[in-house]
């Protein structure tokens, strides 16, 4: 069992605070991926788990144990690093090995989980070799066989795919999935590629400037983003949002058109809206259509919609044409509602 | 300028310039050593090898350089990892350890002499503290293992820095993630040094050994002040060859015998410093 918990974990460099008071459990063998922009926090709070780094409050506890005092070695984890980090002076077996070299397993133990490790990475035939002669994606694929060797409760892994190309990306992204979901092993991922995050994560924790604003399911975070950040940060394009003015009885004007919402007293909030649940109809949002983008499936319509630019995913079997005025509807159960003071999400059931 | 001409012109100068003023006279005293009265001939070499200073001075030679180079080995791999690891004040430490570096080797024997002496710095102070009645002298026939002690301590003094310089600077090339990927599995700070620094720096150290050990078997100067003719060593008897006994043949052939040994060492620390085929570091 390994559930780790972080506890009011906090970080300062100098003046500079880079954590603000992270409360977090990710429970046994959940697959949980901390998402941000450059910058968030993320990769602090990774090495503070992994205890490369010294939080300045808080404690993190994994598998009922406080570890947050303890050297690396003894916190029960394996890393994999952004930049690989496998040994150019050892061969590839010695990288794989060298944790259980270091833990001073008898050599045979060491053989045996080396191969093993190596046969479930398809590596088994570049043991002898040293880095130097392998390519990007064979490298980090040592760099997993490494920590997997450790039988680790809890793997943790900063930004591990972000040095490959893309093909090679996706091909690790479903493989990395595979081998992890067979270790039983608790897994932290780091990444800013919301793609990855959605793809590989049981669940998403939006990080933005030192806090952590979401942590739900990669469909929840999309479909019901906690806060505007996280609706203009996940989708690609991101949420539309536009102003809101109260209509009285939870009914809201947006550009010219009555639209259900919550029933709240607030004078003003954000109406938000996917590009995907927008659909051309006789009545609906007046857009002015001011870039076509056809991405073979769908046509990309770049609008501009009560002086707002607006985004919106349409079948690609519609002739729109820069310049075009378009009625486009918003699918009513897809509507979100952010309160702009405080950017958080307003539900709109009663 | 044709582009594929340039490279050549450009290093002309330099070479010619070692031409002129090295290989020239490197083949004068090859020709001297192997010089005779009826053409080539290994006369000098057998001469200089007979003489009943060689195996002393050979000797000397190389018990200076065992006990030196280890120790400032140990001394510039310890200080070039306290200065690696220092945030503020790091260049003014190594502007510090590296003065002795900007004092000539004669200066340097001359500032442990005046420590040593009969009427030296040492003596004064224990003179003062009452731990000696008189002055001692200690750098006298009648304290061989003193004098070679002073010897090896200022040469130490004087020659860790040049290893310090070149082992600072590799240290600083081999990259955070190693040592951070090197504690997260499991190695302790000495393990890190050994199976990351160590095997890491072996460019470095290459280049450390092999111009310090050549530095060591052309010890001089400091060997003069100090030791005077108490401590014969092979650069001093070729000294003696050339200019007391004027016998530029014999002197000869011991300077290509010291460039033989260097040689030999030089390989030696190659193979054994070598990084593993296929292995880039």
């Amino acid at each position: 069992m390994a559930e780790i918990q972080i506890r009011n974990v906090a970080k300062r460099f100098g003046s500079y605070q880079a954590l603000h008071d992270i409360n977090l459990t990710i429970a046994d063998q959940e697959f949980m991926v901390l998402l941000g922009a450059s910058g968030c926090g993320k990769s602090t709070l990774l090495r503070i788990i992994a205890g490369l780094e010294t939080q300045t409050t808080g404690e993190v506890w994994i598998g009922g144990r406080r570890i947050d005092h303890l050297p690396p070695k003894d916190r029960g984890i394996a890393m994999v690093f952004q930049n690989y980090a496998v040994f150019p002076h050892l061969t590839v077996f010695e990288n794989i090995g060298f944790g259980l070299r270091m833990q001073k397993l008898r050599n045979d133990e060491v053989t045996r989980r080396v191969t093993r490790t190596a046969e479930l990475m398809h590596i088994e035939q570049l043991l002898t070799r040293y880095s130097g002669e392998l390519s990007g994606g064979q490298r980090q694929r040592v760099a997993v066989a490494r920590a997997l060797a450790m039988e680790p409760d809890v793997i943790l892994m900063d930004e591990p795919l972000s040095n490959l190309d893309a093909l090679l990306r996706l091909e690790m992204r479903a493989e990395l999935k595979g081998v992890l979901a067979e270790s039983n092993t608790t897994a932290i991922y780091v990444t800013h590629d919301q793609v990855e995050a959605m793809s590989l994560a049981d669940r998403i924790s939006v990080m933005h400037q030192g806090r952590i604003v979401q942590a739900a399911s990669p469909v929840e975070v999309y479909r019901d983003p906690a806060e505007r950040f996280v609706a203009g940060f996940i989708g690609n394009p991101p949420m539309n949002f536009l102003p809101a003015s109260n209509h009285g009885n939870g009914r809201w004007a947006v550009a010219d058109q009555v639209f259900a919402g919550p029933d709240v007293s607030a004078a003003a909030l954000e109406f938000a809206i996917r590009p995907e649940d927008l659909r051309p109809a006789d009545d609906g949002l007046e857009a002015r259509v001011r870039l076509v983008e056809p991405l073979g499936a769908h046509l990309l319509l770049t609008c501009d919609v009560a002086g707002t630019m607006f985004r919106a995913i349409l079948d690609s079997d519609m002739t729109v044409r820069a310049g075009d005025q378009l009625k486009l509807a918003a699918m009513p159960d897809r509507i979100r509602w952010f309160d702009p003071d405080t950017s958080l999400s307003v539900p709109t059931a009663a | 300028m044709n582009a594929r001409l340039l490279p050549y012109v450009l290093i002309l100068p330099v070479t010619l310039f070692l031409c002129l003023f090295f290989l020239y006279p490197f083949v004068l005293v090859a020709a001297q050593a192997f010089g005779g009265s009826d053409g080539l001939s290994l006369d000098n070499f057998r001469d200089v090898v007979s003489y009943w200073k060689f195996p002393i001075s050979l000797k000397n030679t190389m018990l200076l350089a065992a006990l030196v180079v280890p120790v400032q080995l140990a001394l510039a791999l310890l200080m070039a990892t306290m200065v690696n690891r220092m945030k503020k004040g790091r260049d003014l430490v190594l502007y510090i350890w590296t003065i002795p570096l900007g004092i000539s080797d004669l200066a340097a024997g001359i500032i442990w002499l005046a420590i040593f002496e009969q009427s030296g710095f040492l003596n004064s102070m224990m003179t003062g503290l009452g731990l000696a009645e008189g002055p001692v002298n200690f750098l006298s026939y009648q304290n061989p293992g003193l004098v070679f002690l002073a010897i090896a301590l200022a040469e130490i003094w004087r020659a860790t820095a040049i290893m310090l310089v070149i082992l600072v600077a590799g240290i600083g090339l081999i990259p955070k993630e190693y040592y951070e990927a090197a504690e997260v599995f499991g190695a302790s700070p000495w393990q890190r040094f050994l199976r990351v620094t160590l095997p890491m720096l072996r460019p470095s150290l290459q280049t450390a050994l092999i111009l310090r050990v050549v530095l060591a078997f052309e010890v001089f100067a400091v060997v003069a002040a100090l030791g005077g003719t108490l401590l014969p060593v092979l650069m001093g008897e070729i000294y003696a060859y050339q200019f007391d006994l004027q016998n530029g043949g014999a002197a000869a052939a011991m300077a290509l015998i010291v460039l033989g040994i260097s040689i030999v060492f030089t390989l030696i620390i190659l193979r054994v410093l070598r990084v593993p085929k296929g292995a880039t570091i």
